[in-house]
């Protein structure tokens, strides 16, 4: 088994093209702003993700940072193909998404299942934790009869770690932290490869936090899983990563392993959020050099020139108004999307 | 320093169909002039209601401020009838809220819900209020000010509303601001902007500030003095200092130890800790951590441990708060804990996960 290890070796060393579960090519997802109301037509466009590629390995986690905005959430949703991208090609295990009729797609998703952001609105409060857990069991014709349909909502509760007899209850009657583990638990139901884990612990309490932390670390090694691991917290995402992706404004702007992108950052905006993330000790924080960044994401409605990144760039140029810059493998396995960052080359 | 603000044995409860929640049961604690406060503590524990208290805007019915005082500039302000609260509330002492998406009034624009405060602690009139307004919003930050006060909320980012309340709760120079959770809906990046702003403001105006959070990270750089609160109660008060690298709660360790640390090497597993927050309706007699506690013995059980006092000023609510302190804090003290210095983790022999 040791799924981690295998992983991470190949994280090493040569990536042959089998290990690849999911792989992300050229994705643009444009989002239309309409005019009018009953004739409505396009007037302009929202670049939410705009020519995003990355690959995730079997096994493997990838995290994906980047403020609110930045098209991460619409990446993932991109990739499980609860939105058309306009744009790109999606590969999971070999086969080809975003070509494929609804009635494909309904089977892949036994494959490819979501963890979302926020437990209190993403459980029907009309449902019982069982008929949650229990409803794809049904729609994907898993289970034969009532008994075993049962039997395994009770072993998914055991899997993350509740009483099988919370199966009656609502979604009002448990804390924040065990609605978040019913949301496992239904991604978990129809034994999924792949899970897009879009910010699962952001609404939770620091202590909650580290529980389904480590909740999503058993699951994987247990079940073979292979996460996209969607947040903001870059401390979190650095725990549970394999390897890290940073998004800005619909680009991803550098990818590399968990421990290099956090020792030697090389895009200036991974360094700027990294220098913001707080140090929970007050000798340590007031030493740290914090790289404030000026004024806010631009809107993905009107992106600026050559590097989105550019007007609040601490280190920008004036070629950085001109070139819009490409992923290079700058160093080895450590992507970068800087034209001054080293072993870039020519632009 | 002379102290602002001094609460004595505070207790707000809400009395609600199921029972008593005692949402903040005895609490005390004194703000010094100029000094930022954290109040630390998780969902539930009681701290934006000890803030609302300060305020005196905790609804009632259900809830209602059973005992205590609160001395604020000397004058117990629990006494004083609701018309004189309502001249301090907003002069001289105010609030930030955690969600500048909903606090602020989506029909007004910026320069009227500015004005009104202005117009109505400051006597200013509408001219001179208006003035202030754009001079308030300059100084938090917000380009082109003179046109963005005409706006309204929904055209600014949350960020920038994040500025418009700030600006708000500065506006007619207060000694004390409660900034409850003012950075939590934010990005990293804007969240050290915003929290740079306050201190930076706090400083030029000598204002006291407290400012609630659950996560104990936010405050490190910039609160002077800490209470952790947990059930109601505060079980750990201090230094900033003293508490971060020498706590002596079980809870605090616990809240340290669960997060991870960017600074420092990668653990193998967090350390959580287990369990739920207890029902405020009916808490357990006896210390009401015990039960999510490592280190509760029978005496936990029986008698509620009182704060202790454990150095000059760093008091501790825990009988076991002796054996408590930075070794406590070790995060790798199991052996496995430890992850191998090499790439990714990959070589390390002693993870657990990567046991076969």
């Amino acid at each position: 088994m040791t799924t981690m290890t295998e992983a991470d070796q190949r994280g090493n060393g040569a990536s042959p093209e089998n290990d690849i579960l999911v792989e992300v090519k050229n994705l643009q997802m444009y989002f239309p702003v309409t005019a009018g109301i009953i004739f409505q037509r396009a007037v302009a466009q929202i670049k939410a993700v705009d020519d995003v590629s990355f690959f995730v390995k079997k096994g493997e986690t990838l995290g994906l940072v980047g403020e609110s905005g930045c098209g991460k959430t619409t990446t993932g949703r991109c990739i499980l193909q609860l939105y058309k991208p306009t744009g790109g090609q999606v590969v999971f295990d070999g086969q080809e998404l975003t070509s494929m009729s609804t009635r494909q797609m309904r089977v892949m998703r036994r494959r490819m299942q979501v963890i979302f952001q926020d437990p209190y609105s993403s459980l029907n409060p009309r449902m019982t934790a069982g008929n949650i857990i229990g409803e794809p069991l049904i729609v994907h014709g898993l289970v034969n009869n009532k008994e075993e349909y049962r039997e395994r909502v009770a072993e998914l509760l055991q899997n993350v770690g509740l009483n099988p007899y919370m199966a009656d209850r609502f979604p009002h009657e448990f804390s924040g932290g065990q609605r978040q583990r019913i949301g496992v638990a239904r991604a978990l139901s129809v034994d999924p490869s792949f899970i897009v884990c879009d910010e699962p612990v952001s609404a939770l309490d620091v202590s909650i936090q580290a529980q389904i932390v480590n909740l999503l670390e058993d699951l994987q090694e247990q079940f073979d899983l292979t996460y996209l691991f969607i947040a903001h917290d870059l401390s979190v995402v650095r725990h549970i990563s394999n390897r890290v992706a940073v998004m800005y404004l619909g680009h991803i702007v550098e990818i590399a392993d968990r421990n290099e992108i956090y020792a030697n950052p090389l895009h200036p905006y991974t360094r700027a959020l990294l220098s913001a993330v707080p140090i929970p000790d007050p000798v340590i924080d007031a030493q740290r050099e914090r790289i404030l960044l000026s004024g806010e994401v631009p809107s993905p409605l009107n992106p600026p020139s050559g590097c989105v990144f550019h007007p609040r760039c601490p280190i920008a140029i004036d070629s950085c108004q001109q070139v819009i810059p490409e992923l290079r493998e700058v160093e080895p396995d450590h992507w970068a999307a800087c034209i001054q960052s080293p072993g870039y080359g020519s632009y | 320093m002379a102290t602002l603000l001094e609460v004595k044995d505070l207790r707000t409860h809400f009395f609600t169909f199921e029972g008593v929640v005692k949402a903040v049961d005895g609490v005390s604690y004194e703000v010094e002039e100029g000094e930022t406060l954290g109040l630390v503590g998780e969902s539930g524990c009681g701290k934006s209601v000890s803030a609302l208290s300060l305020m005196r805007l905790i609804p009632d019915p259900p809830g209602k401020i059973v005992s205590g005082e609160m001395l604020f500039e000397g004058e117990d302000i629990l006494k004083i009838d609701m018309d004189d609260m309502r001249r301090i509330r907003g002069a001289k002492m105010s609030m930030v809220f955690q969600e500048p998406m909903t606090s602020l009034n989506p029909v007004l624009t910026l320069e009227r819900q500015l004005s009104e405060t202005l117009q109505l602690h400051r006597g200013m009139s509408r001219e001179e209020a208006r003035n202030e307004s754009v001079d308030l919003l300059a100084r938090v930050g917000i380009p082109d000010a003179e046109r963005r006060v005409k706006q309204y909320p929904h055209q600014f980012s949350g960020g920038m509303r994040q500025r418009v309340m700030i600006a708000m709760a500065l506006s007619c120079n207060p000694r004390l601001i409660i900034a409850d959770e003012p950075t939590t809906a934010l990005d990293v990046t804007i969240q050290a902007q915003i929290l740079e702003l306050m201190k930076s403001l706090t400083n030029e105006f000598g204002v006291s500030l407290i400012v609630i959070t659950h996560n104990l990270g936010v405050v490190a750089r910039y609160a002077d003095r800490m209470n952790i609160m947990y059930a109601g109660k505060i079980i750990e008060r201090g230094t900033a200092r003293e508490v971060y690298s020498n706590p002596r709660h079980p809870y605090t360790v616990g809240l340290l130890k669960s997060v991870p640390r960017l600074d420092l090497p990668r653990r193998a597993k967090l350390d959580p800790i287990e369990g739920q927050p207890p029902d405020l309706i009916n808490l357990p007699q006896g210390c009401s951590f015990r039960d999510r506690c490592r280190w509760a013995v029978d005496k936990c059980a029986t008698e509620e441990p009182p704060l202790m006092l454990m150095n000059e000023g760093h008091w501790s609510a825990c009988w076991r708060s002796d054996e408590l302190g930075p070794s406590a804090l070790d995060f790798y003290a199991d052996a496995e804990m430890l992850e191998g210095a090499t790439n990714g983790g990959s070589a390390a022999d002693s993870e657990p996960e990567e046991e076969n």
